[in-house]
Protein backbone atom coordinates (compact mmCIF):
# COMPACT_ATOMS: atom_id res chain seq x y z
CA UNK A 1 0.00 0.00 0.00
CA UNK A 2 1.36 3.43 -0.97
CA UNK A 3 1.84 5.91 1.84
CA UNK A 4 0.71 9.51 1.50
CA UNK A 5 1.67 12.24 3.94
CA UNK A 6 -0.87 15.05 4.27
CA UNK A 7 0.65 18.29 5.52
CA UNK A 8 -1.89 20.96 6.45
CA UNK A 9 -2.50 23.03 9.57
CA UNK A 10 -6.27 22.65 9.23
CA UNK A 11 -7.57 19.45 10.77
CA UNK A 12 -10.77 19.78 8.71
CA UNK A 13 -8.81 19.76 5.46
CA UNK A 14 -6.64 16.85 6.63
CA UNK A 15 -9.79 14.90 7.39
CA UNK A 16 -11.35 15.56 3.97
CA UNK A 17 -8.09 14.80 2.15
CA UNK A 18 -7.59 11.64 4.21
CA UNK A 19 -10.99 10.32 3.22
CA UNK A 20 -10.31 10.98 -0.47
CA UNK A 21 -6.84 9.43 -0.43
CA UNK A 22 -7.88 6.37 1.57
CA UNK A 23 -10.55 5.81 -1.05
CA UNK A 24 -7.80 5.71 -3.66
CA UNK A 25 -6.04 3.05 -1.60
CA UNK A 26 -3.38 5.12 0.18
CA UNK A 27 -2.35 4.64 3.74
CA UNK A 28 -2.37 8.14 5.20
CA UNK A 29 -0.08 9.90 7.68
CA UNK A 30 -0.78 13.45 8.87
CA UNK A 31 1.39 16.39 9.85
CA UNK A 32 0.24 19.91 10.75
CA UNK A 33 3.34 21.82 9.69
CA UNK A 34 6.55 21.46 7.69
CA UNK A 35 8.66 20.65 10.74
CA UNK A 36 6.50 17.67 11.71
CA UNK A 37 6.45 16.59 8.08
CA UNK A 38 10.25 16.55 7.98
CA UNK A 39 10.32 14.32 11.07
CA UNK A 40 7.97 11.87 9.37
CA UNK A 41 10.11 11.83 6.21
CA UNK A 42 13.27 11.37 8.28
CA UNK A 43 11.87 8.17 9.76
CA UNK A 44 10.29 6.67 6.67
CA UNK A 45 9.88 8.39 3.32
CA UNK A 46 6.28 8.24 1.97
CA UNK A 47 5.56 7.79 -1.75
CA UNK A 48 3.39 10.89 -1.92
CA UNK A 49 2.99 14.21 -0.13
CA UNK A 50 -0.03 16.51 -0.29
CA UNK A 51 1.37 19.83 0.83
CA UNK A 52 -0.22 23.08 2.02
CA UNK A 53 1.73 26.30 1.58
CA UNK A 54 0.82 28.59 4.49
CA UNK A 55 1.44 26.88 7.83
CA UNK A 56 2.92 27.94 11.17
CA UNK A 57 6.42 26.83 12.27
CA UNK A 58 7.58 25.83 8.79
CA UNK A 59 5.64 26.55 5.61
CA UNK A 60 5.24 24.24 2.65
CA UNK A 61 7.76 26.00 0.47
CA UNK A 62 10.53 25.80 3.09
CA UNK A 63 9.62 22.18 3.73
CA UNK A 64 9.98 21.39 0.03
CA UNK A 65 13.48 22.87 -0.02
CA UNK A 66 14.48 21.03 3.16
CA UNK A 67 13.12 17.82 1.64
CA UNK A 68 15.24 18.41 -1.45
CA UNK A 69 18.32 18.67 0.74
CA UNK A 70 17.66 15.35 2.50
CA UNK A 71 20.12 12.59 1.61
CA UNK A 72 17.53 9.82 1.13
CA UNK A 73 17.39 8.09 -2.26
CA UNK A 74 13.76 7.77 -3.33
CA UNK A 75 12.06 11.15 -3.22
CA UNK A 76 8.28 11.27 -2.88
CA UNK A 77 5.98 12.93 -5.41
CA UNK A 78 4.96 16.27 -4.00
CA UNK A 79 1.57 17.77 -4.85
CA UNK A 80 0.96 21.25 -3.49
CA UNK A 81 -2.58 21.90 -2.26
CA UNK A 82 -3.05 25.53 -1.35
CA UNK A 83 -5.06 28.74 -1.65
CA UNK A 84 -2.05 30.45 -3.27
CA UNK A 85 -3.81 30.39 -6.60
CA UNK A 86 -1.71 32.61 -8.80
CA UNK A 87 0.80 31.93 -11.53
CA UNK A 88 3.72 33.38 -9.57
CA UNK A 89 3.24 30.97 -6.66
CA UNK A 90 2.67 28.02 -8.98
CA UNK A 91 5.83 28.82 -10.94
CA UNK A 92 7.84 29.14 -7.72
CA UNK A 93 6.60 25.80 -6.41
CA UNK A 94 7.28 23.96 -9.66
CA UNK A 95 10.70 25.52 -9.91
CA UNK A 96 11.50 24.35 -6.37
CA UNK A 97 10.72 20.76 -7.35
CA UNK A 98 6.99 20.19 -6.77
CA UNK A 99 5.43 17.62 -9.14
CA UNK A 100 1.88 18.95 -9.33
CA UNK A 101 -0.24 21.73 -7.91
CA UNK A 102 -3.81 21.82 -6.64
CA UNK A 103 -5.56 25.12 -6.13
CA UNK A 104 -8.07 25.07 -3.31
CA UNK A 105 -10.98 24.50 -3.18
CA UNK A 106 -10.41 20.93 -4.32
CA UNK A 107 -12.52 17.81 -4.56
CA UNK A 108 -12.13 14.10 -5.24
CA UNK A 109 -12.03 14.56 -9.04
CA UNK A 110 -9.21 17.07 -8.87
CA UNK A 111 -7.12 14.98 -6.46
CA UNK A 112 -7.65 11.97 -8.71
CA UNK A 113 -6.66 13.87 -11.87
CA UNK A 114 -3.53 15.32 -10.28
CA UNK A 115 -2.39 12.06 -8.67
CA UNK A 116 -2.92 10.30 -11.99
CA UNK A 117 -0.87 12.98 -13.67
CA UNK A 118 2.17 12.11 -11.58
CA UNK A 119 1.58 8.37 -11.81
CA UNK A 120 0.46 7.79 -8.23
CA UNK A 121 -2.91 6.35 -9.22
CA UNK B 1 -43.23 18.20 -14.97
CA UNK B 2 -45.86 15.75 -16.24
CA UNK B 3 -44.87 12.58 -18.13
CA UNK B 4 -46.54 14.14 -21.20
CA UNK B 5 -44.32 17.23 -20.95
CA UNK B 6 -41.27 15.02 -20.57
CA UNK B 7 -42.27 12.93 -23.59
CA UNK B 8 -42.80 16.08 -25.66
CA UNK B 9 -39.40 17.49 -24.69
CA UNK B 10 -37.62 14.18 -25.36
CA UNK B 11 -39.15 14.05 -28.80
CA UNK B 12 -38.19 17.64 -29.58
CA UNK B 13 -34.61 16.96 -28.49
CA UNK B 14 -34.41 13.75 -30.49
CA UNK B 15 -35.76 15.29 -33.67
CA UNK B 16 -33.45 18.24 -33.52
CA UNK B 17 -30.20 16.71 -32.34
CA UNK B 18 -30.52 12.91 -32.53
CA UNK B 19 -29.97 12.76 -28.78
CA UNK B 20 -31.96 10.25 -26.86
CA UNK B 21 -32.99 10.97 -23.28
CA UNK B 22 -32.93 8.07 -20.89
CA UNK B 23 -36.16 7.55 -18.96
CA UNK B 24 -34.81 8.96 -15.72
CA UNK B 25 -33.52 12.38 -16.67
CA UNK B 26 -36.55 14.39 -15.44
CA UNK B 27 -34.53 16.01 -12.70
CA UNK B 28 -31.71 17.02 -15.05
CA UNK B 29 -34.13 18.41 -17.61
CA UNK B 30 -36.02 20.34 -15.01
CA UNK B 31 -32.92 21.97 -13.61
CA UNK B 32 -31.71 22.84 -17.12
CA UNK B 33 -35.05 24.17 -18.36
CA UNK B 34 -36.33 26.15 -15.38
CA UNK B 35 -34.01 29.09 -16.12
CA UNK B 36 -35.07 28.98 -19.78
CA UNK B 37 -38.72 28.96 -18.71
CA UNK B 38 -38.15 32.03 -16.54
CA UNK B 39 -36.27 33.87 -19.30
CA UNK B 40 -39.35 33.39 -21.42
CA UNK B 41 -41.89 34.49 -18.83
CA UNK B 42 -43.12 30.99 -18.18
CA UNK B 43 -43.82 30.08 -14.55
CA UNK B 44 -43.21 26.36 -15.01
CA UNK B 45 -41.92 23.73 -17.41
CA UNK B 46 -45.58 23.01 -18.23
CA UNK B 47 -46.06 26.60 -19.40
CA UNK B 48 -42.89 26.37 -21.44
CA UNK B 49 -44.13 23.23 -23.17
CA UNK B 50 -47.46 24.91 -23.87
CA UNK B 51 -45.61 27.79 -25.48
CA UNK B 52 -43.45 25.43 -27.56
CA UNK B 53 -46.53 23.59 -28.76
CA UNK B 54 -48.37 26.78 -29.64
CA UNK B 55 -45.67 28.75 -31.44
CA UNK B 56 -43.14 27.66 -34.05
CA UNK B 57 -40.59 30.03 -32.54
CA UNK B 58 -37.20 28.97 -33.84
CA UNK B 59 -34.97 30.76 -31.27
CA UNK B 60 -36.93 29.27 -28.37
CA UNK B 61 -36.76 25.75 -29.82
CA UNK B 62 -33.05 26.12 -30.31
CA UNK B 63 -32.55 27.49 -26.80
CA UNK B 64 -34.53 24.61 -25.26
CA UNK B 65 -32.63 21.98 -27.27
CA UNK B 66 -29.29 23.46 -26.27
CA UNK B 67 -30.24 23.61 -22.62
CA UNK B 68 -31.08 19.91 -22.66
CA UNK B 69 -27.84 18.69 -24.22
CA UNK B 70 -25.11 17.31 -22.03
CA UNK B 71 -21.89 19.13 -22.67
CA UNK B 72 -19.46 18.16 -19.99
CA UNK B 73 -15.87 18.03 -21.18
CA UNK B 74 -12.37 18.29 -19.81
CA UNK B 75 -8.81 18.67 -20.95
CA UNK B 76 -7.11 15.45 -22.14
CA UNK B 77 -10.28 13.56 -21.26
CA UNK B 78 -9.64 9.83 -20.67
CA UNK B 79 -5.95 10.44 -21.48
CA UNK B 80 -5.56 7.22 -23.57
CA UNK B 81 -6.91 8.66 -26.85
CA UNK B 82 -4.43 11.50 -26.53
CA UNK B 83 -1.62 9.03 -25.83
CA UNK B 84 -2.64 7.09 -28.99
CA UNK B 85 -2.75 10.34 -30.92
CA UNK B 86 0.76 11.10 -29.71
CA UNK B 87 2.37 7.67 -30.09
CA UNK B 88 0.54 6.32 -33.16
CA UNK B 89 -1.32 8.94 -35.19
CA UNK B 90 1.19 11.77 -35.12
CA UNK B 91 4.30 9.76 -36.08
CA UNK B 92 2.30 8.14 -38.91
CA UNK B 93 0.99 11.46 -40.19
CA UNK B 94 4.39 13.04 -39.91
CA UNK B 95 5.71 10.37 -42.23
CA UNK B 96 2.96 10.18 -44.82
CA UNK B 97 2.20 13.91 -44.91
CA UNK B 98 5.86 14.89 -44.80
CA UNK B 99 5.68 16.22 -48.35
CA UNK B 100 2.49 18.28 -48.17
CA UNK B 101 2.99 19.23 -44.51
CA UNK B 102 -0.75 19.66 -44.15
CA UNK B 103 -2.99 18.09 -41.60
CA UNK B 104 -6.71 18.59 -41.06
CA UNK B 105 -8.29 17.49 -37.79
CA UNK B 106 -11.95 17.61 -36.84
CA UNK B 107 -13.33 17.60 -33.33
CA UNK B 108 -16.99 16.79 -33.95
CA UNK B 109 -19.08 17.79 -30.91
CA UNK B 110 -16.25 19.71 -29.32
CA UNK B 111 -18.39 21.27 -26.59
CA UNK B 112 -16.57 23.95 -24.58
CA UNK B 113 -13.26 23.50 -26.40
CA UNK B 114 -11.13 21.42 -24.04
CA UNK B 115 -10.67 18.69 -26.67
CA UNK B 116 -9.44 20.88 -29.57
CA UNK B 117 -7.28 22.95 -27.20
CA UNK B 118 -5.71 19.78 -25.80
CA UNK B 119 -4.71 18.89 -29.37
CA UNK B 120 -3.45 22.40 -30.03
CA UNK B 121 -1.26 22.16 -26.92
CA UNK B 122 0.11 18.82 -28.11
CA UNK B 123 1.20 20.38 -31.39
CA UNK B 124 2.83 23.28 -29.55
CA UNK B 125 4.60 20.81 -27.25
CA UNK B 126 5.80 18.82 -30.26
CA UNK B 127 7.71 21.96 -31.25
CA UNK B 128 10.15 21.47 -34.12
CA UNK B 129 8.54 18.20 -35.29
CA UNK B 130 5.70 20.15 -36.90
CA UNK B 131 7.45 23.42 -37.62
CA UNK B 132 6.34 24.77 -41.01
CA UNK B 133 3.25 22.55 -41.12
CA UNK B 134 -0.21 23.85 -41.79
CA UNK B 135 -2.30 22.26 -39.06
CA UNK B 136 -6.02 23.00 -39.12
CA UNK B 137 -8.13 22.00 -36.18
CA UNK B 138 -11.82 22.40 -36.94
CA UNK B 139 -14.07 22.13 -33.90
CA UNK B 140 -17.83 21.99 -34.21
CA UNK B 141 -20.86 21.66 -32.00
CA UNK B 142 -24.60 22.03 -32.33
CA UNK B 143 -24.76 24.45 -29.42
CA UNK B 144 -23.86 28.10 -29.98
CA UNK B 145 -23.61 28.57 -26.23
CA UNK B 146 -20.75 26.10 -25.77
CA UNK B 147 -19.05 27.44 -28.90
CA UNK B 148 -19.05 30.95 -27.46
CA UNK B 149 -17.35 29.69 -24.34
CA UNK B 150 -14.88 27.67 -26.39
CA UNK B 151 -13.97 30.72 -28.46
CA UNK B 152 -13.47 32.85 -25.36
CA UNK B 153 -10.97 30.26 -24.11
CA UNK B 154 -11.99 31.13 -20.56
CA UNK B 155 -12.15 28.34 -17.97
CA UNK B 156 -12.90 28.13 -14.27
CA UNK B 157 -10.33 27.03 -11.73
CA UNK B 158 -12.20 23.76 -11.45
CA UNK B 159 -12.08 23.14 -15.21
CA UNK B 160 -8.34 23.76 -15.53
CA UNK B 161 -7.65 21.25 -12.79
CA UNK B 162 -9.32 18.27 -14.42
CA UNK B 163 -6.84 16.63 -16.74
CA UNK B 164 -4.64 19.62 -17.51
CA UNK B 165 -1.07 19.13 -16.22
CA UNK B 166 0.06 22.12 -14.17
CA UNK B 167 3.06 22.70 -16.47
CA UNK B 168 0.68 23.27 -19.39
CA UNK B 169 -1.40 25.68 -17.31
CA UNK B 170 1.77 27.62 -16.52
CA UNK B 171 2.80 27.68 -20.13
CA UNK B 172 -0.40 28.40 -22.01
CA UNK B 173 -2.83 30.15 -19.64
CA UNK B 174 -3.11 33.55 -18.00
CA UNK B 175 -5.27 34.53 -15.07
CA UNK B 176 -8.34 36.58 -15.88
CA UNK B 177 -10.19 37.54 -12.70
CA UNK B 178 -10.82 34.27 -10.94
CA UNK B 179 -10.76 32.37 -14.23
CA UNK B 180 -8.04 31.23 -16.62
CA UNK B 181 -7.74 32.16 -20.28
CA UNK B 182 -5.89 30.09 -22.83
CA UNK B 183 -3.36 32.03 -24.92
CA UNK B 184 -4.34 33.81 -28.11
CA UNK B 185 -1.82 31.73 -30.02
CA UNK B 186 -3.67 28.53 -29.11
CA UNK B 187 -7.07 30.07 -29.71
CA UNK B 188 -5.89 30.97 -33.21
CA UNK B 189 -5.10 27.32 -33.93
CA UNK B 190 -8.75 26.26 -33.65
CA UNK B 191 -11.57 27.21 -36.02
CA UNK B 192 -15.00 26.89 -34.45
CA UNK B 193 -18.13 26.13 -36.49
CA UNK B 194 -21.72 25.65 -35.50
CA UNK B 195 -22.69 22.30 -36.98
CA UNK B 196 -25.32 19.66 -36.34
CA UNK B 197 -24.12 16.06 -36.82
CA UNK B 198 -27.52 15.26 -38.33
CA UNK B 199 -26.76 17.68 -41.20
CA UNK B 200 -24.45 17.18 -44.16
CA UNK B 201 -20.69 17.10 -43.48
CA UNK B 202 -19.89 18.28 -47.00
CA UNK B 203 -19.27 21.95 -46.09
CA UNK B 204 -16.55 20.87 -43.67
CA UNK B 205 -14.28 19.16 -46.22
CA UNK B 206 -12.14 16.05 -45.71
CA UNK B 207 -10.09 15.23 -42.63
CA UNK B 208 -7.00 13.21 -41.75
CA UNK B 209 -8.08 12.67 -38.16
CA UNK B 210 -11.55 12.82 -36.63
CA UNK B 211 -12.32 12.95 -32.93
CA UNK B 212 -15.96 12.12 -32.30
CA UNK B 213 -16.13 11.52 -28.61
CA UNK B 214 -18.85 11.27 -26.02
CA UNK B 215 -21.69 12.23 -28.27
CA UNK B 216 -22.51 8.97 -30.11
CA UNK B 217 -23.43 7.38 -26.78
CA UNK B 218 -26.44 9.68 -26.58
CA UNK B 219 -27.71 8.79 -30.07
CA UNK B 220 -30.10 5.97 -30.95
CA UNK B 221 -28.64 3.10 -33.05
CA UNK B 222 -29.98 4.37 -36.33
CA UNK B 223 -28.46 7.80 -35.83
CA UNK B 224 -25.18 6.22 -34.70
CA UNK B 225 -25.03 4.14 -37.88
CA UNK B 226 -25.85 7.11 -40.05
CA UNK B 227 -23.31 9.43 -38.43
CA UNK B 228 -20.56 6.80 -38.53
CA UNK B 229 -21.12 6.02 -42.18
CA UNK B 230 -21.02 9.70 -43.10
CA UNK B 231 -17.87 10.11 -40.99
CA UNK B 232 -16.29 7.34 -43.03
CA UNK B 233 -16.85 9.44 -46.17
CA UNK B 234 -15.34 12.50 -44.51
CA UNK B 235 -12.20 10.73 -43.34
CA UNK B 236 -9.41 10.30 -45.90
CA UNK B 237 -8.49 6.73 -46.83
CA UNK B 238 -5.49 6.56 -44.54
CA UNK B 239 -7.10 8.62 -41.78
CA UNK B 240 -7.80 7.83 -38.14
CA UNK B 241 -10.98 8.02 -36.11
CA UNK B 242 -10.99 8.36 -32.32
CA UNK B 243 -14.06 7.59 -30.24
CA UNK B 244 -14.84 8.06 -26.56
CA UNK B 245 -14.06 5.52 -23.86
CA UNK B 246 -17.62 4.17 -23.76
CA UNK B 247 -18.11 4.15 -27.54
CA UNK B 248 -17.46 1.64 -30.27
CA UNK B 249 -18.22 1.01 -33.94
CA UNK B 250 -18.79 -2.66 -33.26
CA UNK B 251 -22.40 -3.56 -34.01
CA UNK B 252 -23.09 -0.24 -35.77
CA UNK B 253 -20.94 -0.28 -38.86
CA UNK B 254 -18.31 -2.40 -40.53
CA UNK B 255 -16.82 0.55 -42.34
CA UNK B 256 -14.24 0.98 -39.57
CA UNK B 257 -11.87 -1.48 -37.96
CA UNK B 258 -10.40 -1.05 -34.50
CA UNK B 259 -6.60 -0.91 -34.47
CA UNK B 260 -5.31 -3.90 -32.55
CA UNK B 261 -4.01 -3.02 -29.07
CA UNK B 262 -4.95 0.63 -29.59
CA UNK B 263 -8.17 1.15 -27.72
CA UNK B 264 -10.51 3.78 -29.16
CA UNK B 265 -8.53 4.19 -32.38
CA UNK B 266 -10.08 3.16 -35.72
CA UNK B 267 -9.09 3.07 -39.38
CA UNK B 268 -11.12 2.41 -42.53
CA UNK B 269 -11.93 -1.30 -42.66
CA UNK B 270 -10.89 -1.35 -46.32
CA UNK B 271 -7.50 0.13 -45.46
CA UNK B 272 -6.37 -2.13 -42.67
CA UNK B 273 -2.87 -1.67 -43.96
CA UNK B 274 -3.04 2.07 -44.55
CA UNK B 275 -1.36 3.26 -47.72
CA UNK B 276 -0.13 6.82 -47.97
CA UNK B 277 -2.29 9.04 -50.14
CA UNK B 278 -2.65 12.73 -50.71
CA UNK B 279 -6.35 13.16 -50.12
CA UNK B 280 -5.72 15.80 -47.49
CA UNK B 281 -5.42 18.15 -50.43
CA UNK B 282 -9.04 17.65 -51.35
CA UNK B 283 -10.20 20.07 -48.69
C1 LIG C 1 -20.44 15.38 -23.63
S1 LIG C 1 -19.99 16.58 -24.83
C2 LIG C 1 -18.51 15.90 -25.50
C3 LIG C 1 -17.40 16.92 -25.62
C4 LIG C 1 -16.05 16.37 -26.05
N1 LIG C 1 -16.10 15.73 -27.34
C5 LIG C 1 -15.52 15.40 -25.02
O1 LIG C 1 -15.47 14.21 -25.25
O2 LIG C 1 -15.16 15.83 -23.91
C6 LIG C 1 -21.22 16.32 -26.08
C7 LIG C 1 -21.44 17.50 -27.01
O3 LIG C 1 -22.18 17.05 -28.14
C8 LIG C 1 -22.96 18.12 -28.61
N2 LIG C 1 -24.01 17.60 -29.48
C9 LIG C 1 -25.12 16.95 -29.11
N3 LIG C 1 -25.86 16.62 -30.18
C10 LIG C 1 -25.20 17.10 -31.26
C11 LIG C 1 -25.46 17.09 -32.65
N4 LIG C 1 -26.57 16.52 -33.16
N5 LIG C 1 -24.55 17.68 -33.47
C12 LIG C 1 -23.44 18.26 -32.97
N6 LIG C 1 -23.15 18.29 -31.67
C13 LIG C 1 -24.01 17.72 -30.82
C14 LIG C 1 -23.44 18.78 -27.34
O4 LIG C 1 -23.83 20.14 -27.57
C15 LIG C 1 -22.21 18.65 -26.42
O5 LIG C 1 -21.46 19.82 -26.45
Amino acid sequence: MKRCLIVDDSSVIRKVARRILENFGFSVIEASDGRQALDVCGKEMPEAILLDWNMPVMDGFDFLRALGAMPSGDKPKVVFCTTENDLAHIARAMHAGADEYIMKPFDKEIVEAKFQEVGLI
Amino acid sequence: MTPQDYAYLSKLLNERSGLQLAGDKQYLIESRLLPVARENNCGSIGDLVTKLKAFAEEPLRRRVTEAMTINESFFFRDKTPFDRFQDTVLPYMQKIRGASKRLRIWCAASSTGQEPYSLAMMFKQAGAAFAGWKISIVASDISTEVLEKAKSGLYTQFEVQRGLPIQLLLKYFKQDGDQWRISQELRDMVQYRQHNLLDSFAPLGMFDVIFCRNVLIYFDSKTKQDVLSRISRTLVKDGHLLLGAAETVVGFTNLFAPMPEKRGLYVHAAAKKPQPQLAAMSA
